[in-house]
Formats: structure tokens, C-alpha cells, sequence
């Protein structure tokens, strides 16, 4: 098995900081505030890692932040399409920002976008909570090879690969390091 | 002159090797080097007087979907039995003389075994009313065993009465050792499995009181009784207590309570549901001490055959009982010979000599000897099988299906007649 | 981790799976605040509560589980089982299999159905069983550990097993399927349990049994200082059996009442898996009391067989072992 780092752990503070004042921009424009009827939800495992250090960069940014508002994870473990053909998965914890989600600007947060299963279960899971005014996608990594129509708002690095290729994005909370390697 | 066959090169019992010679339905000559026209080699085979069932359920009147007297006789030839004795939970039972005389008439038509009918106790079972022993016991069936097995017969009076009145003709009361009141909705044996499984516990103590009271009763009267199917380490010191004191009391045990033990009901499988139930480990190897010292008089095998949908079903709602005919003398084997603890001739006592004495039947269980009718068996003692579902019997309810048991019946001799013959059912039994 | 196919009994289930279980039904305890209270996890997947003994409070609460995962959800109640009493259990089951059932929760008068049912090949469904005659009832254990690990660690129970918790199991033990499924279960999740009742009504050879024996609640209410005091329910049909005199004896010596609710340490509970019999084995004030877990029990009930019916179902299933 070969394996290649595609993202330092440089890279993905870079990619991090990029996506986060894009977000910010991005609901600059729309609500005429940076974090106003924002909310960020992780999607476990890696996405609610991403989604805090996203938080982190937009509250130092925006010093009035109340991160209890602003952060949350959404487990899509009970929305996925595919529990027949894989074993049981760990349900974790959903939590929502004290706020709600009802007419906010969500933003999903994922490391790799692939077949777009899991984004397809995560806005079904959303639905269940409420009805936000709109539903934008962050990820670290996107690897192509759509199965359904949807893409990424916010894209830390796109990464053509085939498709046996196996994306292992690593962060220091969980893998001791930080890094994107392509393994064949 | 009827025509002779000579056995070739068998040892009769634990004996040397020899020859036997039979002409018509006697034994003629037993000897080495002994020629006929037909001569059948049998070396390495133990030869056995005819094995004798005191305790077959051949289901017929009533329950031919289970077996019939042809189809059951036909699994006891095959089992090395040359006569069975046919329990009368029939329908209708057989407490009157015409019930008994039908069932010794089919089995005479079959012509694989003797058929000696067992007489009801109490007319229908019900342990009420003593059913007509005596007319039982004149008719042409003459019955000389009683039994309401199944049930218990377990009102003192009643039992003690018949077993005065058996006397009159030589009788003897085969009791179901059972109280009933301890056993109602009892599944399996009461002990730490039946704990941990949650059906409801079929204590020893249960069979040890019945027996423990017919024994004195047996005493009191001056009578003898019959324990069938002993099944716990309690009932054997009860036996042993009696015997030693001089009271009449005879006691079988059937192979299952000679192999299984109650672990096996951890399954919920059915085919181990039988009454009396599989007991623990130190009962199985109380009762195979007893049978080697005496204390427990014949292995008799409760043959009790059942359609597939009372045992292919839960737990409670099974029938009670399992097959027995064709692997009793393998399991006999398996505990006496291949044990190293005894031998070959205590097999034929247990499985031949005893179960005639008790039963009182003509031409059976006779050592085998010049001038006895030629009822014999013949085991290899070096094959092994593996028990499979299909047999002879009707039903399929074997507990030791997969099971690998050692010995094989090649031939059964009934009254000269080879009614199995090389592993071989004869298509005909005896004219 | 790779859940059993069936769930049959609670000894079927390894520490951490029953952990798993336990922290699955945390996600769904979450989704039963919720105003929609609905996954589409099961949703295709027809489930069949399949009972031979009436039992409302269970069969709802299985399927509201089922309900709330939007797994179809149907039930086929049996009366009489038996080849004489119409019916019998694999005519039954191969009629669910014909139907296409994806998991049988079976609730049966006889021990042992559940496996009969699992073993048999009639079925190819999962089985969950709902009770068994006098043998076991997996789910009620689950359930009550669930509560009692949620009453213990609150909001941090997640992960958690009953490490040297002391539960006392109070009553019919020898007639109980809630006493043996907590037994296992609370044996593998590392709790201490006591039994407590009349001499008639322990089993007369318990040596398999990982509990200690006592007659006396009171001893052991003084001596053991339980965190948990699990009430079994009286059936009515012991009570004219000579297992005890009276009723009134009975409650006086082993039913639950204010005098003993004083005695519990502070942070402990008093259970019961219902419907109870007030006056007998627990008093109104017991059962009404802070302490009392009855009311959660049922709550919890239905997050514990959503993470169940989840569990049997998730996974290829194509191999069908167990």
C-alpha cells in the first residue's frame, strides 16, 4: 500500500482559515452581519473537529461570538441509506445550538465530500429539526465522485483521485497529527 | 426335516468362538466346526440371546400416525430384539382382553417379534378403578405385566391392592414412578438448569417418594413390583435399600438416562423432552453404577415414537418421549463393554435373561444352549454408526441423531427365522 | 461493532455491546424530546410484534419503538399455540416469513419460543424476544439498567456500565423473566445482585446463579445498603398456590413500603417493571415516591427497543448467523 500526505497540517490551517472568513463573507452579504443567524454543525466524526476549529477562527475574528449559538453536531447515523449493508455505527450525540436552526444560515461541516450520501442523510436529519433559511456545505476535502447533485459551498482542496483510492484525513484530537494522505 | 444354517465362528457372550447350528426354530448344535448346506460367517460377531423390550410404546391402537405393532416390531428386529412388550397407553387402552389380544394378534401377523401386551392398571389410566387383570391376564394374550405408564398409579390403596391381586396369577405391577401433584407442569428436571432455562422443575424426589412407598408396599403385601425407568442417584440407593432388605422390587433404567443428562435441554430442542426427564450428570453415572452391580435389573428402552408436530414445536407444547429400539444395544455396549467395566454377558443379562424372567415369557431370554428356541442376536462390536433420522420406526424422534455409537446389529434370529440378516430388515417377518 | 442478529436472551449480549445498546437508546431517549419525534432509520423494514400472551404494555412499546425508526409495524396476536389449541408456532412463523417480516418480536407463554423460533429455520427475520414464558424478557433488563445507569450518572452515563452497583431483586424470582434477564445482564455490566425472597419462590437449585440468596429485605435493605431495590410483581396465580399464606403476610415481609423507602441510602431507587400491584409487593407512597424509577421505566422502555430493533436490523444480513 502507497501512501502520500496531500495536505500538511500548514495546509489545513491554512484551508481553515480561508473557509471560515468565506463563511463569514459569505453571511456578511447575506444577513449584513458576520455570525448572525449562523449556525455551524459538525458532522461526526472529523466534521465536528473541522467545525470547531472553524468556530474558533470565526470567533477570534468576530470577538461578540457566542459560540453556544454558533456550534453544534448533527449525527447522521440514523439517516443513512445504507444500515443494511453495514454493520451497526456508534449513534452519536446531535446536539443543536441553543438558538435552534428555524431561519438560520446552516453550514455543514464534513472532511470528505465523496458519493454525497452522508450530506444527503444530513439534510434529512436537518429537516427533522427545523426549517433554515438556507443550507450551506463546508468540507476539507472534496474527492469527486458524485452520486447524487451536491457540492460544496466551501472547499478546503479539491482532490481528483480514483476511486479505489482511499482519503484519510487526520487531525491531531483524534490521529495524534495533522494531515491528508492519499493511500492506494 | 427342516432345513439347518450354522452360524459360523461367533463367541456367545464374552465366550471363545465357536459354531452355532440351527435347524427349524431350535438350536441344535453349538460346537466348533460345525457344516451345513448354509453356512453364514459370523466371525468377530458376539452372539446374544434374542434381546427382550419390557418397555416399547408400539402406539397401536390409536396412534398409527406415530407407529404401528409392524412398523415398531419391524425397528426392535433391527435393534436385536426378539420380543417387545407393548405399553397399553394406546386408544383405546388396553385394560380389557380385547384390547391385549389384538395387539398380541397384530403382532403374531407381523412376525418380526413376540409381542407380549402390558395390561392397564386402572381402566383408562385414569387411576381410579382397577381395570380387569385377571381377564387380562386368562385371555389369550396372557398378560403377566400391568402398567399405566405415563401415569402414575398414585393412589396408596389402589396400588397397594393391585399389587396383592397380581398374585393370584403371577403378576406384576410396572409402576411410572411419578408424584403428581410435585410434577404438575413439570418440563425438565428441577436443578440449575431448569433454574436458569425457567421451565418449570420435574424434582427427583418426585420419583424417589413413589418408589421409596411401593417398595414398602411391595413389602407389606408380599408382592413384587417393577420400577420402570429409574432416573436419579436417589432412586438407586431406594432400589438397593429394598433389595438388600429382601423385598421383590425389580428396576430398569432406559439408554437415555444412561448417556444424556439435562445440559442438552439448553437447546429448547424438543426431541430431549421425555418423561422421565434427562437428569444431571451424577444421576447418569449413579445409574450406570447400578446397572453394573445389579441394583438395576434390565435396560428396557421406553421406545416412545411421535409424529414430527409434537416434537417440531416449543418446548411445553412437545410430547414426552424419544426412539429407542435400534440404538439400545449399542448404548448398552457403549456403557458395559466398551466401558471396560463389565462384559458381555451382563449386556445379555440386562437386555435379554432379566427382562423375560420379569416379564415371564416363554422361549425368551434363555442362555443360548442345544435344544433352546433359536432366538439370537448378533452384534458386530468393532462398527460404528453414526445415527441418522430414517429407520424402521414411523417416527424420526431419535435424541442421538449425529451421534457416532458403537456396534451394529447384523443379524436378528427370531425362532430360527432371520427377521435381519446381514444389517438387513427381511421384507417378510415370520410366517 | 457487529450487533447479534437476534436478541434472545440478555447472555447473548457481551459487556460492550449491552453498552453500545444502552448508549444507542441515549440517541433515541434524545429523539423522544424532540418535537418530531421520528427517524426514517427502518423505513421499508416491517416489523411484527407477534404475541401469544396478551401484554399491552409491552406490545406498545414495541411498537412505538418500530413506529418512531417508520418501520411498518404489525401485529399478529395468537392465542393458544399448542398443536391441539389451533394454530402452532411454525405455522405462525412461516406465515410472517412468507409475509416478508424483517424482525419478530415475540412475546410466548412457553420458555424457550424465542429460540425455538430463532432455531428452527421457519424464519429468516430477526427475533427479539419479548418475553418467554418463565425465562426471559432482554429487553426489561436493558431498560432497567438503562434507567438505573441514567438515575447514577445522569447526563454522563454514556459508556457506562453498573461497575459494583447493588441491585436487589425483590419477589418471584423462581417464576420471573425480568429476575433472569437482569441477572445476566447485570452480571455482564458488572453490577452485584441480590436476591431476595420466600424460600417457595427462589429456585430450588440456584448454584448457576450469580446472585447472592437472602429471605430477608429487611437484612439486606440494613446490611447490603442497595442503590437499587427492584420490585417483581406478584402474578395472581401464585397467590392461592400456597407459595406464601397471605397476601397480607407477603407484603408485610417482602413488600415495599414507606418503613423501607426510609431506609434506602440517599441517591437510591425503587423499581419496578409494572403493572404493579399496589399494597402488595409496593405500597402507593413507595411507588409515588421520588425514588420511585416506575414512570421512567416506561419512558425509556421505548428508547431501549428503538436501539434494539436498530441493532437486529443494521448490518448485512446476508450470513444468517447468530
Amino acid at each position: 500500500m502507497s501512501s502520500r500526505t496531500v495536505l500538511s497540517s500548514d495546509d489545513i490551517d491554512r484551508a481553515i482559515t480561508r473557509i471560515a472568513h468565506e463563511i463569514l463573507e459569505a453571511n456578511t452579504a447575506l444577513q449584513k452581519s458576520g455570525t448572525k443567524n449562523l449556525v455551524i454543525l459538525g458532522i461526526p466524526t472529523r466534521g465536528v473537529l473541522l467545525a470547531e476549529r472553524i468556530a474558533a477562527v470565526i470567533s477570534k475574528t468576530e470577538p461578540n461570538t457566542n459560540i453556544d449559538e454558533l456550534l453544534g453536531r448533527l449525527d447522521i447515523t440514523m439517516y443513512r441509506d445504507d444500515l443494511a449493508k453495514n454493520p451497526t455505527r456508534n449513534v452519536t450525540e446531535t446536539h443543536i445550538p441553543s438558538g435552534g436552526i428555524d431561519d438560520k444560515v446552516v453550514v455543514l461541516v464534513d472532511d470528505v465530500l465523496f458519493s454525497g450520501r452522508t450530506i444527503r442523510a444530513a439534510l434529512d436529519a436537518l429537516n427533522d429539526f427545523g426549517r433554515p433559511r438556507a443550507v450551506r456545505l463546508a468540507v476539507l476535502v472534496d474527492r469527486g465522485h458524485r452520486e447524487l447533485p451536491i457540492r460544496a459551498d466551501f472547499v478546503g482542496k479539491n482532490l481528483p483521485t480514483a476511486r479505489e483510492e482511499r482519503i484519510r484525513v487526520q487531525l491531531a484530537e483524534t490521529d495524534q497529527k495533522n494531515a491528508v494522505v492519499i493511500e492506494a | 426335516m427342516s432345513t439347518s444354517f450354522v452360524l459360523k465362528n461367533l463367541s456367545i457372550g464374552d465366550g471363545p468362538v465357536t459354531d452355532i447350528e440351527v435347524t427349524g426354530d431350535l438350536i441344535t448344535a453349538i460346537g466348533e466346526n460345525l457344516s451345513a448346506a448354509e453356512q453364514i460367517d459370523c466371525a468377530g460377531l458376539v452372539a446374544l440371546p434374542g434381546l427382550v423390550d419390557l418397555h416399547t410404546h408400539l402406539r397401536e391402537p390409536g396412534f398409527e400416525q406415530s407407529e404401528t405393532v409392524l412398523t415398531g416390531t419391524q425397528a426392535a428386529a433391527l435393534g436385536g430384539f426378539t420380543a417387545v412388550h407393548a405399553m397399553a397407553n394406546t386408544s383405546p387402552v388396553a385394560d380389557t382382553a380385547g384390547v391385549v389380544e389384538q395387539v398380541a394378534a397384530l403382532g403374531r401377523e407381523a412376525g418380526y417379534v413376540d409381542v407380549f401386551p402390558i395390561g392397564a392398571v386402572t381402566v383408562g389410566l385414569e387411576g381410579k378403578q382397577l381395570a380387569e387383570l385377571g381377564a387380562m391376564a386368562n385371555s389369550k394374550a396372557k398378560v403377566r405385566v400391568f402398567s399405566d405408564d405415563g401415569k402414575c398409579v398414585h393412589d396408596p390403596v389402589l396400588m397397594r391392592r393391585a399389587l396383592e391381586y397380581v398374585k393370584a396369577f403371577g403378576g406384576v405391577v410396572a409402576q411410572h414412578a411419578q408424584e403428581p401433584r410435585l410434577t404438575e407442569g413439570a418440563q425438565m428436571h428441577e436443578g440449575a438448569v431448569s433454574a436458569e432455562l425457567g421451565l418449570a422443575g420435574w424434582p427427583a424426589v418426585a420419583e424417589e417418594s413413589i418408589i421409596a412407598r411401593d417398595v414398602l408396599l411391595a413389602e407389606h403385601v408380599g408382592s413384587r413390583v417393577h420400577i420402570c425407568h429409574l432416573s436419579t442417584a436417589g432412586s438407586v440407593e431406594i432400589v438397593r435399600w429394598a433389595k438388600a432388605r429382601g423385598i421383590q422390587v425389580t428396576a430398569e433404567v432406559t439408554p437415555h438416562h444412561l448417556l444424556l443428562t439435562d445440559e442438552l435441554v439448553r437447546s429448547y430442542d424438543a426431541v430431549y423432552k421425555v418423561n422421565p426427564p434427562l437428569r444431571t450428570a451424577t444421576d447418569v453415572h449413579a445409574l450406570r453404577a447400578a446397572l453394573i452391580d445389579g441394583t438395576i435389573d434390565i435396560i428396557a428402552t421406553d421406545h416412545a415414537p411421535h409424529p414430527i408436530e409434537a416434537k417440531d414445536c416449543e418446548w411445553n407444547a412437545a410430547a414426552f418421549g424419544m426412539l429407542g429400539l435400534e440404538t439400545a444395544a449399542s448404548i448398552a455396549q457403549l456403557v458395559l463393554v466398551d466401558s471396560g467395566l463389565s462384559n458381555w454377558s451382563r449386556l445379555a443379562q440386562v437386555l435379554s435373561e432379566n427382562p423375560a424372567r420379569i416379564g415371564q415369557d416363554p422361549n425368551q431370554g434363555e442362555a443360548i444352549a442345544v435344544g433352546q428356541v433359536a432366538n439370537l442376536t448378533l452384534i458386530d462390536p468393532t462398527a460404528k454408526r453414526t445415527i441418522v433420522a430414517e429407520s424402521a420406526s414411523k417416527s424420526i424422534n431419535s435424541p442421538y441423531v449425529g451421534l457416532e455409537l458403537p456396534g451394529r446389529v447384523m443379524h436378528t434370529i427370531y425362532r430360527g427365522y432371520f427377521t435381519v440378516r446381514d444389517g438387513n430388515l427381511a421384507k417378510a417377518g415370520r410366517p | 461493532m457487529m450487533m447479534n442478529r437476534n436478541l434472545l436472551s440478555a447472555a447473548d449480549l457481551s459487556r460492550d455491546q449491552a453498552v453500545e445498546i444502552l448508549d444507542i437508546a441515549e440517541g433515541m431517549a434524545d429523539v423522544n424530546d424532540r418535537e418530531i419525534k421520528k427517524l426514517p432509520t427502518l423505513r421499508g423494514k416491517t416489523v411484527v410484534n407477534l404475541f401469544f400472551e396478551d401484554s399491552t404494555r409491552t406490545r406498545i412499546s414495541f411498537e412505538l419503538a418500530a413506529k418512531r425508526l417508520s418501520a411498518d409495524v404489525i401485529n399478529f396476536s395468537a392465542k393458544g399455540s399448542s398443536v391441539s389449541k389451533g394454530e402452532s408456532l411454525k405455522d405462525t412463523a412461516q406465515t410472517l416469513e412468507a409475509m416478508g417480516a424483517d424482525a419478530v418480536v415475540i412475546r410466548h407463554g412457553a420458555s424457550g419460543a424465542a429460540n425455538v423460533l430463532a432455531h428452527s429455520g421457519w424464519i429468516n427475520g430477526a427475533i427479539v424476544n419479548a418475553g418467554d414464558g418463565t425465562h426471559e424478557h432482554p429487553t426489561q433488563a436493558l431498560l432497567d439498567a438503562f434507567t438505573m445507569r441514567k438515575r447514577l450518572h445522569g447526563k454522563a452515563s454514556a459508556g457506562r456500565s453498573l461497575d459494583g452497583v447493588k441491585v436487589a431483586i425483590v419477589g418471584d424470582i423462581l417464576h420471573s423473566r425480568v429476575a433472569r434477564s437482569n441477572l445476566l445482564l447485570l452480571n455482564t455490566l458488572g453490577a452485584e445482585v441480590h436476591f431476595v425472597a420466600p424460600p417457595t419462590l427462589l429456585p430450588a437449585n440456584a448454584s448457576n446463579m450469580k446472585a447472592t440468596l437472602h429471605y430477608s429485605l429487611d437484612e439486606v435493605l440494613e446490611n447490603e445498603t442497595p442503590e437499587v431495590v427492584m420490585m417483581l410483581r406478584v402474578q395472581a396465580e401464585r397467590m392461592n398456590a400456597s407459595y406464601f399464606p397471605s397476601e397480607r403476610e407477603y407484603a408485610r415481609i417482602w413488600g415495599f413500603n414507606a418503613d423501607r423507602l426510609a431506609k434506602l441510602k440517599p441517591g437510591a431507587m425503587v423499581m419496578h417493571p409494572g403493572p404493579m400491584n399496589r399494597g402488595l409487593e409496593i405500597d402507593a407512597i413507595s411507588a409515588d415516591s421520588p425514588q420511585s424509577t416506575v414512570l421512567g421505566q416506561v419512558a425509556n422502555g421505548v428508547s431501549v427497543r428503538m436501539a434494539v430493533l436498530f441493532s437486529v436490523l443494521s448490518g448485512e444480513r446476508a450470513n444468517h448467523v447468530n
